[in-house]
């Protein structure tokens, strides 16, 4: 500040050591808006049209299964006898895992300033949501008579009882219902200056009206920034633990029963290191296409590809490392019972599952340590989705086989899904997919003013920011 | 037609470094009714502008306090006094078991402290704003900066207040009308 001291010059760092920039090719304050809002305001663009179709296909065979179940009873599933709880809360969870990579990009990333988030927290975050409002669903519905469905929180009914708040599933439904509603206010907290940038760009009645509404009447004003980058802060502070404490509430359902393969202190850690493993798995998956069809590719370049690669890798690794330690503490624990829920798990009659789970997670992560396979985007989708496969079988894992093999072999059976258990999970596909599209064409797929933030022709203290040769203006 | 008078005068800006010396200079010419106006929060524009830290923690601070006593009042009351159900002879009231709801429940609230304060400390929403008449602060969402210096500010003087902005740099000046 002071007109004396002289401005500190510092050497510009050698060319090999300097960072890829997270804009490529040099784009300014406007083209950014123009190419992220070119995503919505162009004409519908055929891709988009033949994704809706399945998508919508595929979300009124949810609503079909759903009305069918509903009518029917649970009987409709392939739950029976000694396995109660089958695909419901499988996909529950795999779709609960995969909105976390979301709440990690934009909470736990921030608090690390790693500013590349920036390019895909918004897109990530809105598959946290659809993932989460998919993963509610099963909650919902497995209850049976779901007009009681009402009873899981504590309204006051006629018959005066409480829920029960010592039960795992009590405090799931906090979790899951804390989790969506912060997801939620945390995404359209980020939204309000993009919908203005939307409001001041858009043409038509409707949208100005629609945009307008919803970006509060927000104009930019330095002492409301200040207000709202301290509440981003701590909301991306509040996310944190929440998203830690969520996956490992949903792993308390299993931990805090008795049951061989279940009861084990490991499974907080290990559920949350798996879904941001398996959410990393599905944003690889969206925004590898997106980028190329929206022509986003000098937003989200190559490098952030291959930093979710990164992320996939080490939650891999945290991931393979449990399951060798569950094993590990099966056969240290001297425990028959655990000793042979994991010689099952490997050798028994769901061998498949197990294989699969190894093969997909714990092997194919490893491929991500090669920089030619990380840049590779074919091979990253198709990874991408084994991953996601291999989460799958996980949940499969953990869940069939411990059931379908417990204390006593009286007990014992084998679980086979029906076709509504089928029809059900891929309709919850119809529902996330839906959405996304949606909300791709009428929202800011990427935060706007966030990238604006992280490129050198923002910053005050840069040339092409405006200062003068020598530093600060 | 309904009458107007001044709202402001806003000066136009093309660069970050531009508004930020802008700011620096309107600071210590000891404006109190100004802002600037920028497409991202600029780092370092706080100081620039001499304000301090924002109030939106203490927001968050209460509603987290209220989430946990909530959690935890709420269950005890529920399943140890108002119908208390016996469970393997556990405790009718443990804050363990009673802890991960509350944890949920601060967290909840302190986010609706969050985004609420947030909004009640920049008094949001907003139904008018006199800027929003002006065509060229359309771009303050795109790529352009903007300093509003409010004609009732007590230092505010069309001539002076105009040759401030001029000569630091702004591209463009007009008034905006109320």
């Amino acid at each position: 500040m002071s007109d004396h001291a002289p401005a500190i010059k510092l050497e510009a760092p050698p060319v090999e050591l300097e960072r890829e920039r997270l804009v490529s090719n040099n784009r300014d304050l406007g083209e950014i808006s123009d190419q992220i809002c070119d995503v919505m305001e162009r004409p519908t663009p055929l891709w988009w049209k033949i994704c809706m179709v399945p998508a919508l296909l595929l979300l009124s065979m949810l609503g079909a299964m759903v009305a069918y179940l509903v009518t029917v009873g649970v009987g409709v599933w392939g739950n029976q006898h000694p396995v109660m709880w089958g695909w419901a809360i499988i996909n529950f969870v795999w779709w609960i895992g995969i909105g976390h990579a979301g709440t990690l990009i934009s909470a736990i990333l921030f608090l690390l300033r790693q500013k590349w988030r920036t390019s895909i927290n918004r897109a990530s975050e809105a598959m946290t949501i659809f993932a989460v409002m998919c993963a509610g669903v099963y909650p919902l519905i497995h209850v049976g008579r779901i007009w009681y469905g009402w009873w899981l929180f504590p309204i006051p009914n006629s018959n005066d009882i409480w829920p029960q708040f010592r039960s795992p599933l009590m405090w799931d439904v906090f979790a899951v219902s804390t989790y969506f509603t912060v997801s939620v206010l945390f995404w359209y907290m980020g939204l309000i200056p993009d919908l203005a940038v939307m409001r001041d760009r858009c043409k038509k009645f409707f949208g100005k009206f629609a945009y307008g509404l919803f970006s509060l009447g927000w104009s930019g004003s330095n002492r409301h920034w200040r207000n709202y980058e301290k509440a981003y802060l701590i909301l991306a502070g509040l996310s944190t633990p929440l998203v830690l404490s969520v996956h490992s509430i949903v792993s308390l359902d299993f931990a805090v029963s008795q049951l061989p393969g279940w009861h084990t202190t490991i499974f907080p850690p290990y559920f949350v290191a798996g879904a941001v493993f398996s959410g990393f798995g599905m944003v690889l998956t969206l925004l590898i296409p997106l980028r190329t069809v929206c022509k986003l590719q000098d937003i989200i370049t190559v490098r952030h590809i291959e930093l979710c690669c990164k992320v996939t890798l080490t939650t891999g690794c945290i991931v393979g490392y449990a399951y060798f330690m569950e094993v590990f503490i099966a056969w240290y624990s001297g425990s028959s019972y655990e000793k042979y829920a994991f010689w099952n798990r490997a050798f028994g009659p769901y061998w498949w599952g197990y294989w699969a789970m190894i093969g997909c997670n714990v092997v194919v992560p490893q491929f991500f340590w090669l920089k030619s396979v990380r840049t590779n985007l074919w091979v990253v989708f198709f990874l991408s989705i084994l991953v996601n496969v291999g989460m799958w079988f996980e949940r499969f894992v953990i869940v069939v086989t411990t059931l379908a093999r417990e204390f006593i072999p009286a007990n014992w059976g084998y679980f086979n899904p029906s076709p509504v258990d089928i029809m059900t999970y891929l309709g919850t596909f119809g529902l996330f997919f839906t959405m996304f599209l949606l909300f791709l064409r009428f929202l800011p797929m990427i935060a706007i003013s966030e990238v604006k933030a992280v490129v050198p022709q923002a910053d005050p203290h840069h040339p092409l920011g405006g200062a003068e040769e020598g530093g600060h203006h | 037609m309904a009458k107007t008078r001044p709202f402001a005068m806003l000066a136009e800006f093309e660069k970050p470094a531009h508004v930020m010396s802008a700011a620096e200079k309107v600071r210590d010419a000891g404006y109190s009714k100004w802002d600037v106006h920028t497409p991202y929060p600029v780092h370092g524009m706080d100081a620039a502008m001499g304000m301090g830290n924002s109030k939106v923690g203490w927001f968050t601070f209460v509603g987290g306090v209220t989430g946990y006593t909530t959690g935890m009042v709420m269950i005890w009351f529920l399943n140890a006094v108002d119908y208390a159900i016996p469970i393997g002879g556990k405790p009718m009231f443990s804050p363990w078991g009673a802890f991960p709801p509350s944890y949920e429940l601060t967290i909840l609230f302190g986010a609706f402290g969050a985004l609420f304060g947030m909004l009640f400390l920049n008094r949001l929403p907003k139904w008018y704003n006199p800027l929003f008449k002006s065509d060229r602060f359309k771009k303050v969402t795109h790529d352009r900066f903007f300093i509003v210096i409010e004609v009732d500010d007590p230092k505010y003087s069309e001539a002076a207040t105009r040759e401030l902005l001029e000569n630091n740099g702004s591209s463009h000046i007009e008034i905006v009308e109320d």
